[in-house]
């Protein structure tokens, strides 16, 4: 059964056709990757997904229910949990803070955010660092926190973009381990935007990849580094001198 | 952190213990630090929270004066009534304010500059409004100044210090509480990133409104004492403009957003005030407009070299 259902949703921004007729669906405790060349349109669609914009046709559905046009914040509420491309830490608040301010999504009480928060940070190897200000991470570390912070939330699904760009290949292989674990030991679903190959390949069961707004191929991992299409967009024709 | 709770002790031992040591010049100057450290907790709930900038705070203080002075005026009824319809009044007052700016998405210069439209156009109302007196003013009664008359707020200076401390003290408690509670770290999410806040589940429209609501009614409440204090009110003078600024003064030098910020900002600002008169006074200059100058260049230089304010400044020194 498919967790969340993108049903040919369009977006567009004046006469700039960002994202055309795109559906795809995630399967529940699936992890599937989104990719595509710059200005594809992946976080256009990602921004739909989180409730940034409404699209203006097509539907998503979340777990059966009807989520296009919600605000960012029901979309959370309902399950989803977002990172962001830029990150955005609350830099003046600890690091602990931070994500205590996404525990209290599910827990009123402050001594249990706290623990929450506590839990999610040992568990991304920012345990050491809880008091230091925000501010004071380098930015593998900002990567990680808005992991966290989107953890605390309790998302179901959980949607990441570009999470590994910036990160060394060191760095990048823990943040893989961390999302594999994740998914296996909560069965979190997630879906994430990627630039880095490694990354995506490492990570998704299947992958689906936008090209000018539109979706030009969907499959495994094997199967889309194979399709012509894809191979075409990203290496260009072969005509081509 | 561990010192915090017994400065704060040895402070409140030195408030509560404060009429048997000075006399009552000092008391008034006390209950005046004590006022402004009130009104400073208040704006810094909006401000200092929340990240919302209110210019126009006196707003909350005229309407709460107002509203109690013109119940006590024309119908004799006590500031305890009063003070439920200050609260009713501010509060309904700040929410229009705060959905207007916040469906509309008006934020940063553009909400300040909304807060000073909101108290200016306020102003002009009471001066238009003969119940309230008009631009004459209102004045109210006063009785008596020898006993405690709790009833109509009606006594010597030592009850208004004294009731002063207690509404300073209790905004104290009450941001420090709010603080750790869950409006505590969302208004700060917000003040740090609206966008990251609403993407955590935080719906920031309503938070942002609780934050005015409860910054408008702490406000409303020193609008009454205001009333009950000085007995005149003329709306030249409440909604003026720099009335708005000297509420946000002291928690900007003390320290935005922190809970001894206010406090320390009144108690410097107004000891600094005071103090030039005396200097300018035992010097003998009587040059028009000195103690401005004087005055501004202090601040300025505060905000020049401690421009997150004394108390974060001095926290590390302390260790606190």
């Amino acid at each position: 059964m498919s967790l969340l259902d993108v049903r040919s949703v369009s977006k567009h921004f004046r006469g700039l056709r960002a994202v055309h007729e795109v559906s795809f669906d995630v399967a529940e405790g699936g992890i599937q990757g989104l990719i595509g060349p710059n200005g594809a349109g992946k976080t256009t669609t990602f921004n739909m997904i989180a409730g940034v914009y409404a699209p203006d046709t097509g539907q998503i559905l979340f777990a059966g229910r009807a989520i296009h046009g919600l605000r960012p914040d029901e979309i959370c509420a309902a399950g989803i949990g977002r990172t962001f491309q830029i990150v955005k830490p609350f830099a003046g608040l600890s690091v602990l803070d931070n994500v205590m301010v996404g525990a209290f999504l599910r827990e009123r009480h402050a001594a249990n955010a706290r623990a929450a928060a506590a839990k999610i940070l040992e568990r991304l190897g920012l345990g050491a660092k809880r008091d230091l200000p925000a501010s004071s991470l380098t930015l593998p570390d900002r990567k990680r926190l808005e992991v966290a912070r989107a953890l605390a939330t309790r998302p179901k699904l959980l949607l990441l973009d570009e999470v590994m760009a910036g990160l060394r290949p060191t760095e990048c292989d823990q943040m893989v381990a961390v999302f594999r674990e994740l998914n296996r030991a909560d069965g979190t679903t997630i879906l994430l935007i990627e630039h880095v190959m490694r990354a995506v390949m490492a990570l998704a069961r299947q992958i689906a990849v936008l090209h000018h707004g539109a979706l030009i191929a969907r499959g495994t991992p094997e199967q889309v580094v194979r399709d012509a299409a894809v191979l075409e967009c990203y290496l260009g024709e072969e005509t081509e001198i | 952190m561990k010192r915090s709770p017994v400065l704060l002790a040895v402070l409140a031992a030195l408030l509560v213990l404060l009429p048997l040591l000075v006399g009552n010049y000092a008391l008034s100057v006390a209950t005046l630090i004590l006022y402004f450290a009130y009104t400073g907790q208040a704006w810094n709930v909006m401000m200092g929270f929340a990240g919302q900038l209110s210019l126009g705070h006196a707003v909350y203080v005229g309407v709460g004066a107002y509203a109690a002075g013109s119940l006590f005026f024309h119908y004799g009824i006590g500031p305890w009534a009063g003070v439920c319809l200050a609260i009713a009044l501010c509060v309904a007052l700040g929410l229009v304010i705060g959905f207007l700016a916040f469906r509309f998405r008006i934020s940063g210069v553009y909400f300040a500059l909304l807060t000073i439209a909101f108290a200016e156009f306020t102003r002009i109302g009471f001066d238009h409004l003969d119940w309230t007196g008009g631009p004459g003013g209102m004045f109210l009664r006063v009785a008596q100044r020898d006993t405690w008359d709790l009833a109509n707020f009606r006594g010597p200076p030592l009850m208004y210090y004294y009731a002063m401390l207690a509404l300073a003290a209790g905004a104290f408690a009450l941001c420090a509480w709010l603080l750790r509670s869950r409006a505590g770290y969302y208004w700060q999410a917000i003040r740090e990133d609206e966008e990251a806040a609403q993407a955590l589940g935080i719906n920031t429209f309503r938070w942002k409104l609780l934050a005015v609501a409860i910054s408008a009614a702490m406000t409303a409440v020193a609008g009454v004492f205001f009333a009950f204090y000085y007995n005149n009110l003329f709306p030249e003078q409440i909604f003026h403009i720099s009335r708005s600024i000297e509420i946000i003064l002291g928690p900007v030098i003390g320290g935005v957003g922190t809970l001894f910020g206010p406090v320390l900002g009144a108690t410097v600002l107004t000891l600094l005030s005071d103090g030039i008169t005396e200097a300018l006074a035992a010097v003998g200059w009587e040059i028009p407009g000195i103690k401005q100058v004087f005055y501004g260049v202090v601040l300025l230089a505060v905000v020049m070299f401690l421009p997150n304010g004394i108390w974060p400044a001095l926290a590390r020194r302390l260790r606190l």
